[in-house]
């Protein structure tokens, strides 16, 4: 059965305020459910990494809620925000985000760890994430030692370490070539095929079709969205 | 014609049945340009009255059997001058008329210049839909025998999916184009505002 995963209900953000304020999102809707992929789609500035940050509690809503697995994220509190940030969310981050201080291994593993995780557990299921993403070989090595698209898959074994099960993912092929860009998509909906439910903004038609839903975004509204809503084909199957 | 070309070519190694010939053809493209039984010998027979193939009777005369049922125990093979026509194919390149997406530039090319026309909504409808087919390619591309090929005929068709993949992206990234730039016709006062809801005080330039 399909769980609804990430519920963001009537989500409005406003940044600023008075004449320089910025409606960034306008009140949208939007869910994922286990085992599914949704993209999202948008001209710059349409609100897509907002809605991103919203949904990973990086960011609040100024009106509306969110939800990952059912539990409301504005009442969690800051802690509780950040538990579930360790623990069921994966982000990965345009710019990827990784520590230079530390290795590949180290990075990935950095989230368990955080948790209260051993560290010798920590850094097993590190190397398990980076064999998924196919770089285990460079686990010892720092950020400013690998390519930029091997930077990116330690980003992404991040994001999935443990058994996160929301993945959100903001341009993760950015700065990648077709083939490699064509793998990260692979390893996400190979995730998703496995249980998760994975949000990825993207500008690419060729990588928001590895979804099973693409949702458009124009000026901070959902505008249009392309394949079946997994959700609404349960409500329409049960009598 | 190019289904001409493909099965001229596909008799070059061995001659085949006009059924074969079918079979072979859509082990490459698969369903993307489906042929039909009667194509396929009306193909035939032209290609033969061209002189570009030949065929071997080995029926039994039995007399009145069904023309269906006759051709197809009849075997092609290629002649010298098909072997001509398919090397002359493969060392000529295709003309660039008629792009498949005409229809749509020229309706949109007609929509921009009637009033009254939701060419916003027209582009979204489009793009809605061409993103469908694009992801109905892409699963076609992460299953099936595309996905791992290891029969030249299997590549042959996942070379196929990828022509389908890239002119629904090229269509969609068309789309987004002559969505903004309609928009910024629209914000500039040269034409009706497109359908999608414009932007409010963030991007109202404030002109000195
Ligand atoms: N911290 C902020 N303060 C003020 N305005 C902001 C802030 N963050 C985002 N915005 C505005 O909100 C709108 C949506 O921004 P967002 O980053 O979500 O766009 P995006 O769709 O991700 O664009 P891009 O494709 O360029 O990454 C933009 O107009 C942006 O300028
Ligand atoms: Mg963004």
């Amino acid at each position: 059965m399909s769980a609804v995963v990430l519920h963001l209900d009537n989500v409005t953000r406003v940044h600023g305020e008075g004449p320089t304020e910025v409606h960034a999102l306008r009140g949208v809707s939007f869910r994922a459910c286990a085992g599914e992929l949704v993209a999202v789609m948008g001209p710059s500035g349409s609100g897509k990494s907002t809605l991103l940050t919203i949904a990973g509690g990086l960011d609040e809503p100024t009106s509306g809620t969110v939800s990952v697995e059912g539990a409301v994220l504005g009442s969690l509190g800051n802690a509780g925000r950040a538990r579930m940030r360790r623990t069921s969310i994966g982000y990965v981050f345009q710019d990827f985000n990784l520590i230079p201080a530390l290795t590949a291994a180290e990075n990935v593993a950095l989230p368990r760890e955080l948790d209260g995780e051993r560290s010798k557990a920590a850094r097993l299921l590190a190397l398990a994430a980076l064999e998924e993403v196919g770089i285990v070989d460079l686990a010892d090595r720092f950020p400013d030692e690998m390519s930029g698209g091997q930077q990116q898959r330690v980003a992404i074994a991040r994001a999935i370490v443990g058994e996160r099960r929301l993945i959100l993912a903001d341009e993760p092929t950015g700065a990648l070539d077709t083939d490699t860009g064509e793998e990260i998509l692979r390893l996400l909906r190979n995730r998703c095929d496995a249980g998760a439910a994975g949000v990825l903004v993207t500008h690419e038609a060729r990588h928001a079709a590895w979804a099973d839903r693409v949702v458009f975004l124009r000026d901070g509204l959902i505008v249009d969205e392309s394949g079946a809503d997994v959700a609404d084909e349960l409500l329409e199957v049960t009598p | 014609m190019s289904i001409r070309q493909a099965m001229l070519a596909l008799l070059e190694p061995e001659p085949m049945y006009g059924y074969q010939l079918r079979a072979e053809f859509e082990q490459r493209t698969g369903a993307t340009w489906p042929l039909n039984v009667g194509q396929v010998y009306t193909t035939l027979s032209r290609l033969e009255r061209d002189g570009l193939i030949e065929h071997d009777e080995r029926v039994d005369a039995a007399g009145a059997a069904d023309a269906p049922d006759r051709a197809a125990q009849v075997m092609y093979r290629i002649t010298p001058s098909g072997r001509g026509e398919v090397s002359a194919w493969f060392t000529t390149p295709v003309p660039r008329t008629q792009p498949p997406r005409d229809e749509l530039a020229i309706k949109l090319a007609i929509a921009v210049t009637l009033p009254g026309v939701d060419v916003g909504a027209l582009i979204q409808q489009q793009r809605t839909a061409t993103m469908t087919a694009l992801q109905d390619y892409t699963r076609l591309k992460r299953s099936g025998r595309a996905s791992r090929p290891d029969q030249p005929e299997d590549l042959a068709w996942s070379l196929v999916l990828d022509s389908l993949v890239f002119d629904a992206e090229a269509e969609i990234r068309w789309l987004d184009h002559c969505e903004a730039r309609l928009r910024r016709a629209a914000a500039e006062g040269h034409l009706h505002v497109p359908a999608c809801p414009t932007r409010t005080a963030d991007s109202e330039e404030v002109r000195p």
